[in-house]
């Protein structure tokens, strides 16, 4: 159960949502695409159901070629990010929705509907309408609907964006849980990082309509292949052309030969994280993220010392890694940013 | 997330061939039962040419039944603005037994076939009327008519925005020191007033076509009580449809101006709220 | 806002008590003289003289042919213009295609006519010496006088409802749930039965409601191309007028009584099924 879509393009008038952008995910894989607002992962999303036509370039599921086929024929289960609940019908019919218009037997579409919600956890839940559930409630049907018609793909449109923090967070263990009964090949859209690196064994990053890069969270988080997947992925402090996280800007209380001294502006205390923001003797400023341990000892306007583990400077496509002190890494250039997550 | 917005999607897209087969489909049916018939009025107006149609037109018994119609409902436009207002406003601030049922009846002028209104209208103001006047025959007897047939329009124009003028806004506006006037007129009248300039529009405009609820009533006297669209009756039972389809012409410019200008007060209104 | 609580509401919010009652008053006098008493005096007029007359006024053949025809009428337009509403609203609200403000406008011109014009339009087209009467002469089809007009007229006055009704409740609910009954494997004929309709019934009842309303109680339009042939061409809003040319006022107040009961069944209706504002 394979997805490829090769080449594809999509033009809303003058703006390009997707520019020649091609994607294989492998059968069973769960995927996320993750990108910023406007950065075509939605619409990749949607050209891959039939529910947006592409300009060019083909979609291949699982081997056959559904670039012409409407969304109705091409095995998809597809979940929406509000819901798209069929207000009229009731859980149970909501969920059976799929399979009574394939005129499935009575018998065998209560038995599937029974299963599947007690699968989502909405047993109980089944005499009920749209309007009688919480948003979490309300996605978990969306999916049991998708998964009643066995799809060959499950897509999820920003599944749990419209959702709380808390109902979120349950509902990303719980997606990731249900993924390793079921292994169906699943791809999920969404902005929040975190959410993609906690759920998906794979990652799409996608900008301005094409793929930046693709691998598993922990290589996309360690090697990224460029500044935009870099800033992405996690917080970094940009000092000219050099790129460190935050995690990687050790402090001393001593100078260590390859250190360079620094100020403390100010430190916040995040529970077991402490950010510390400091101001460089060239007048540059960072921020270095360290835990209450670490922390004790500084104060605001003691002066401490800086040493980055890792930098990075990305020259156009190529990333190549700075090993510390091979010249002065904090003085490279005039241009600065500080990136807060 | 990651696409335009959906009307933004929409004005770009190519026009689809099924809605093009759509749009043929309404067009037709719009044809068939609008539009050629009304062609065929301004056809035979057309025909007789600009002169001729003056003629008609000020020829004194068609003036005079055009001049009532356009004072009537510039008349019936006005009051409707004032009572309409008020009665929306009791529906919607005031509390009293039967409220609900009031708030139904409302709608009855457009349920309640024109001539049947008519001859309610009659039993009560007209000869042996219950309540002893007799305005059969006259033009307060035409003003009752068209009131009777207009009065929803301002009540249900107004009425919703009137619910949704968060009586905050008054609260607000009294807490600052205004008093019971001022912040009628200072706050809630511009909200106000594109709903019912909108509201009058459309009495406006049914006043000026109304027939069926003036023709028992009114006695259908020339110079006295007759109204525009009674005039076109008269004319087309003379077998005049020339003439009859150049007065149709003016009344259709003149309701069709209304309402374009209403379209216009509409856009104004919305940009208001934002 | 902190001393909205405290402080008892200034008078000016919610206007003094005499000016309350004043308002109440003039609202409710104004409905009582213009509505309520002109529509109740029908009800006294029509049993002033017992029920005998009017029972006999109900079977006359005349009165139950104008009823027929109202119905008859009604039967065909209603079906028509709802069909075409729904098709109508749907292409206005999903499809894109230049000139859609144009015939959103056009779809409202039934409203600026006056019923006059609307029986005049149809005589000019379809009459003796209109565009079409002559074809229509030579092969012996009668539109004039007959029933064909009189369900044309009625199309055209009662035309827009429908379609301003759905409009509204389509963009409302947008096209999600559609495109998840396609994505579940629903045809676009399964997708419009089991999903679309359902979720737009509210607004195709009230417009259906209004339609019907309109329909049944048009006069100007159809009386004048009806030919008012007492027994044949008469629907019961001509036949009231005609009864009362004939001062059979028994005959007129009878069948205004008919039409006045089903015009508050339809008020009920609209009350009870009134499309709730927006919010809710």
């Amino acid at each position: 159960m394979t997805i490829s879509a090769i080449g594809i393009t999509k033009r809303f008038g003058e703006f390009v949502a997707l520019d020649d952008v091609t994607l294989e995910v492998a059968g069973g894989e769960l995927t996320a695409l993750l990108g910023p607002s406007g950065s075509g992962k939605s619409t990749l999303l949607r050209v891959i159901a039939g529910l947006e036509h592409a300009d060019a370039g083909e979609v291949i599921i699982s081997g056959e070629d559904a670039t012409g086929r409407p969304a109705r024929d091409r095995g998809v289960g597809f979940v929406f990010q509000h819901y798209a609940a069929f207000k009229h019908l009731t859980v149970r019919d909501n969920v059976a929705f799929g399979l009574s218009i394939r005129h499935r037997p009575k018998a065998e579409i209560a038995r599937r509907v029974d299963e599947l919600l007690h699968l989502v956890q909405l047993g109980g839940l089944a005499e009920r309408y749209p309007s009688q559930l919480s948003g979490g409630q309300r996605q978990r049907m969306a999916l049991a609907r998708a998964l009643a018609v066995e799809p060959k793909v499950l897509l999820l449109d920003e599944p749990f964006g419209a959702l709380d923090a808390r109902v979120r967070k349950e509902l990303r263990g719980w997606l990731r849980r249900l993924h390793e009964e079921m292994h169906v090949t699943t791809v999920f859209v969404t902005h929040d990082q975190e959410e993609a690196m906690e759920v998906a064994d794979r990652i799409v990053i996608m900008n301005e309509g094409r793929i930046e890069q693709i691998g598993p969270p922990r290589e996309l988080y360690e090697t990224p292949g460029n500044e935009f997947v870099m800033s992405f992925l996690g917080p970094v402090n940009k000092l000219g052309d050099v790129l460190v996280r935050p995690h990687d800007v050790e402090l001393l209380l001593e100078p260590n030969g390859v250190s360079t001294e620094a100020l403390i502006d100010r430190i916040t205390y995040l529970g077991f994280e402490v950010r510390v923001e400091l101001e460089l003797p060239n007048g540059r400023k960072l921020w270095a993220q360290t835990t209450r341990e670490s922390a004790a000892p500084l104060e605001p306007g003691r002066t401490v010392h800086v040493r980055p583990r890792a930098t990075r400077t990305f020259d156009g496509d190529g990333a190549e890694t700075r090993p510390a002190g091979d010249s002065p890494w904090w003085d490279r250039r005039v241009t600065m940013e500080v990136h807060h997550s | 997330m990651a696409r335009p917005a959906p009307s933004q999607v929409l004005r770009r897209r190519k026009v689809r061939r099924s809605t093009w087969l759509g749009v043929g489909l309404v067009t037709l049916y719009l044809s068939v039962i609008v539009l050629i018939p009304l062609a065929a009025v301004a056809w035979h107006a057309a025909e007789l040419g600009p002169a001729a149609i003056w003629r008609v037109v000020s020829s004194p018994d068609t003036r005079a039944a055009l001049q009532l119609s356009l004072f009537s409902s510039l008349a019936v436009a006005a009051i409707n603005a004032v009572v309409g207002t008020i009665i929306a406003w009791v529906l919607v601030r005031d509390t009293f037994p039967g409220k609900t049922i009031v708030n139904a009846l409302i709608d009855l002028p457009f349920a309640l076939p024109t001539i049947v209104a008519g001859l309610t209208l009659l039993a009560l103001y007209g000869p042996k009327g219950a309540l002893g006047v007799n305005l059969a025959y006259t033009r307060a007897a035409v003003m009752l008519a068209l009131l009777f047939v207009t009065l929803p329009f301002v009540v249900r124009s107004v009425q919703p925005v009137l619910m949704e003028l968060e009586k905050d806004v008054e609260e607000a506006a009294s807490s600052l020191g205004a008093h019971g006037p001022t912040v009628f007129r200072r706050v809630v009248l511009p909200s106000l007033l594109p709903a019912i300039v909108s509201g009058a529009g459309l009495s406006f405009a049914r006043a000026i076509g109304e027939f069926g609820s003036v023709v028992l009533i009114s006695g259908n006297i020339p110079f006295k009580t007759q109204i525009a669209p009674v005039r076109i009756f008269a004319l087309i039972e003379s077998g005049d449809s020339a003439g009859a389809a150049a007065l149709a012409v003016v009344l259709l410019l003149i309701s069709f101006s209304v309402l374009l200008l209403l379209a216009f007060v509409q856009r104004w209104g919305r940009k208001g709220d934002e | 806002m902190s001393s909205g609580r405290t402080e008892p509401v200034a008078p000016g919010a919610r206007g003094s008590r005499a000016s309350r009652y004043g308002l109440r008053s003039v609202a409710l006098v104004y409905l009582a003289l213009i509505l309520v008493l002109p529509v109740g005096m029908v009800f006294f007029r029509t049993f002033e003289n017992g029920l005998q007359p009017v029972l006999q006024a109900l079977s006359d053949p005349e009165t139950l042919h104008a009823l027929y025809l109202t119905v008859l009428i009604a039967a065909i337009a209603v079906p028509l213009n709802t069909v075409f509403g729904v098709f109508c609203a749907l292409l206005m609200v999903r499809r894109t295609f230049p000139g859609k403000a144009f015939l959103s406008g056009l779809i409202d011109v039934p409203f600026a006519v006056s019923p006059v014009v609307v029986g005049l339009s149809l005589i000019l087209v379809y009459g003796r010496t209109g565009w079409l009467g002559g074809w229509l002469a030579e092969n012996g089809i009668r539109v004039i006088f007959a029933l064909p007009s009189m369900v044309l007229a009625t199309i055209f006055v009662s035309l827009p409802f429908v379609v301003r009704e759905v409009v509204p409740v389509l963009q409302e609910i947008g096209v999600e749930q559609d495109q998840a009954a396609h994505t579940l494997g629903a045809t676009p004929w399964q997708t419009f039965w089991r999903i679309t309709l359902p979720a737009i019934r509210g607004g195709v009842t009230y417009g259906v409601i209004l339609t019907t309303a309109r329909a049944l109680g048009e006069f100007g339009a159809v009386s004048i191309v009806s030919g008012k042939i007492a027994g044949q061409t008469s629907t019961l809003t001509v036949h009231v007028e005609e009864r009362f040319q004939q001062f059979d006022l028994v005959g007129a107040y009878t069948s205004s009584l008919v039409l006045a009961v089903i015009a508050l069944v339809i008020v009920l209706a609209m009350t009870v099924l009134k499309p709730k504002e927006a919010g809710s």
